[in-house]
């Protein structure tokens, strides 16, 4: 049984101009050791979700349904006493814009503590060693003298080393990261993927990582969910994904990457039409307003996700075998 | 050509805060002469009434008139008269004597600042007490009843004039004139070394009247401050390391969301110590604004001037001050 299994979940959220449906059935797992990746644009609920782990959209206006199972609770319904005693513990999270999510006036090593005392009974002086520590090992060079800095003092990159810190002081059993290198230079954005697959491989934490970015997913996922108008799309394996993809949305995220190896085309591709309103869907298949391949039934009915070959899910009208002949192709054309 | 000997002035200075400092301080003295020479024109150039003509009395005679003007030393051009003003302030800080009384023009206003002071705090306190606690209330719980029956009556708290709050909290409290007869009503006030219950009791009225639209001004500005606060990305990296919302609240919300609200009561605090006109007049308290105001009505010129540049300077240093103030409260803060 996997670590960390989200099966049909819901969540829409009551607003002044109607409800909003963030995530609809969304089905995803993840074990240790392991990274998930997600991916899809803005919108696409892959943030809401993660919340929603943590037990973070739980506002008054958010009704939420179906299981998330974590360790044998069920972490849609478990009380919030209980939930903060897993959320920081033993599910962590991190930002995607290090500086706004450090608190601008707390040195970084009594953010660290507090993380550390909230959770475990330990002095002042064990819990300050211990994010001493931490700092080292996400490679923080002269921990002992930045524990007393202000987050503006340090880099993007150091700040988000410093939240990565943070968040695995505790060894948490998952560490969710969302986004956590788009608001970095190129350079540390490596660096910092290469930080995350270190520390989960030591602790064989289990990673969920949300990403809008391809690029990030073939650095570090073994498995991936395509997400798109806060539906699962397409579930499987890096490999799989990046060989035979079979989702038409996919197919266009994929062709959307900027290449430096091939002739430059006139203009990059991209998807044409904008990501669906969350209060008012399209009819069917939520994204055939934007589909290329899109046929009558996409109209009238909504894809299942459905197993198209073992350990690759896909919810899409086109045949598989028609899918599997497009995503060869363009992986062909890709990779020539 | 100022900014030249500016830059020559500060060599001394190595630690940036103390440049700052220092050349903040050298820019309020030059405030100060600003607002010196500019009350001195507009006195001279719009007289009200003429100083010698009100001294003289009920019919003068023209020579008595002529003599008055010279003894006050207003029969100079303007301009020698402001530069024997300011060298008297400067060489001897002297303010002059009223025109009216002859009393020493400094002498009156070291009299009366306890009394103002004594004003100004308490209402500070006053409406740091109301304004703080009920905005963050109004802002942790949006849209209450609560909220909602703060943020209108501080509107009309805001609204409300303070003569004619004043007025209206003498005729329902006073205990002379009130419908309700608790407190100490108009002209009541003793000095704390000599009654220190009758002080406290006087003041109450006073208090309450200057601190309402203080504490209204503050409530909604602590609420919308929260409310920001409370959306930024750190308050979610708060929550997602599993704080109780309390210390997500109190710890990390309200100590970024009140920083501005200190920087805001030094300067509000500064802005009374230079008298509460209004209210002292309406309670007739001997304070540093009800000698203002006495000073006003008279054409009593050297008051004026020595209240304005008192009030100007408490302004000017709680700028400073609470520019300094900020540095050490937001790290961020560089000079």
């Amino acid at each position: 049984m996997p670590l960390l299994e989200i099966r049909d979940l819901h969540v829409h959220f009551r607003t002044h101009d109607g409800v909003v449906r963030a995530v609809e059935g969304a089905r995803l797992s993840v074990d240790r050791g392991r990274t998930l990746g997600i991916v899809g644009e803005s919108g696409s609920g892959k943030s809401v979700t993660a919340l929603t782990v943590i037990g973070l959209t739980r506002f008054p206006n958010a009704t939420i349904s179906g299981e998330i199972e974590f360790d044998g609770m069920n972490l849609v319904t478990l009380p919030d006493k209980q939930m903060r005693s897993v959320r920081g513990k033993r599910i962590a999270m991190i930002f995607q814009d290090p500086l706004s999510s450090l608190h601008p006036l707390f040195k970084i090593g009594w953010q660290i503590v507090e993380a550390i005392r909230t959770h475990e009974d330990v002095s002042k002086k064990a819990a300050r060693r211990r994010a001493i520590d931490a700092l080292r090992e996400v490679g923080i060079p002269n921990p002992e003298k930045r524990i007393d800095n202000y987050p503006h003092e340090l880099s993007g990159g150091m700040r988000q080393r410093v939240m990565i810190a943070m968040a695995l002081v505790l060894k948490p059993d998952v560490l969710i990261a969302d986004e956590p290198t788009t608001a970095l230079d190129v350079t540390v954005q490596a660096q910092i993927l290469d930080l995350i697959r270190k520390l989960k491989d030591e602790y064989q934490t289990a990673v969920v990582m949300i990403t809008h970015d391809l690029g990030v997913i073939a650095e570090i996922a073994d498995e991936v969910a395509v997400m798109y108008a806060g539906r699962v799309m397409e579930r499987t394996s890096r490999e799989t994904l990046f060989t035979v993809p079979e989702l038409p949305y996919t197919w266009g995220l994929m062709r959307s990457i900027p290449r430096l190896d091939a002739p430059r085309p006139g203009r990059l591709d991209s998807i044409s039409g904008l990501p669906p309103s969350l209060i008012r869907l399209p009819s069917g298949c939520p994204f055939h307003p934007r589909c290329p391949y899109v046929m009558d039934v996409c109209l009238k009915t909504e894809p299942e996700l459905e197993q198209s070959e073992p350990g690759h899910l896909v919810a899409c009208h086109l045949a598989p075998s028609e899918r599997q002949r497009i995503g060869r192709e363009l992986q062909a054309q890709y990779n020539a | 050509m100022l900014g030249v000997i500016a830059g020559l002035l500060m060599r001394p200075f190595r630690s940036p805060m103390l440049r700052y400092v220092v050349r903040r301080v050298l820019w309020g003295i030059a405030m100060l002469v600003i607002v010196s020479a500019l009350t001195f024109i507009i006195f001279y150039l719009f007289p009200s009434a003429d100083p010698a003509q009100l001294r003289a009395g009920r019919n003068p005679n023209p020579g008595a008139v002529a003599a008055i003007r010279h003894s006050l030393g207003l029969d100079k051009p303007f301009y020698v008269q402001y530069w024997l003003y300011m060298k008297n302030l400067v060489l001897h800080f002297d303010l002059g004597y009223s025109y009216f009384n002859q009393t020493s023009v400094r002498a009156e206003i070291f009299a009366r600042l306890p009394v103002t002071a004594s004003l100004a705090f308490g209402a500070l306190i006053l409406w740091l007490l109301i304004g703080i606690p009920v905005g963050i209330i109004s802002a942790i719980k949006p849209r209450s009843i609560l909220d909602r029956l703060t943020m209108s009556g501080s509107l009309v708290a805001i609204s409300a004039p303070v003569y004619w709050l004043g007025l209206v909290a003498l005729f329902l409290f006073a205990n002379d004139i009130g419908v309700l007869r608790l407190f100490p009503g108009s002209g009541t006030y003793v000095p704390f070394s000599q009654d220190p219950v009758g002080w406290f009791t006087s003041l109450i009225l006073p208090w309450f009247v200057l601190a309402a639209s203080f504490a209204a001004f503050y409530a909604r500005m602590v609420r919308a401050q929260v409310r920001e606060t409370m959306t930024e990305d750190f308050i979610r990296t708060a929550r997602a390391k599993g704080l109780s919302e309390r210390r997500v609240i109190f710890r990390h919300g309200l100590r970024a969301a009140l920083t501005p609200v200190v920087t805001m009561a030094g300067l509000d605090l500064s802005g009374l110590l230079g008298g509460a006109i209004l209210t002292e007049t309406v309670f007739n308290i001997p304070g540093v604004g009800r000698y203002a105001y006495d000073a006003i009505v008279n054409s009593d010129f050297p008051p004026i001037q020595g209240t304005v540049l008192f009030s100007a300077f408490f302004i000017i240093s709680a700028n400073i001050i609470v520019d300094v103030v900020y540095a050490f409260l937001d790290p961020r803060v560089r000079f």
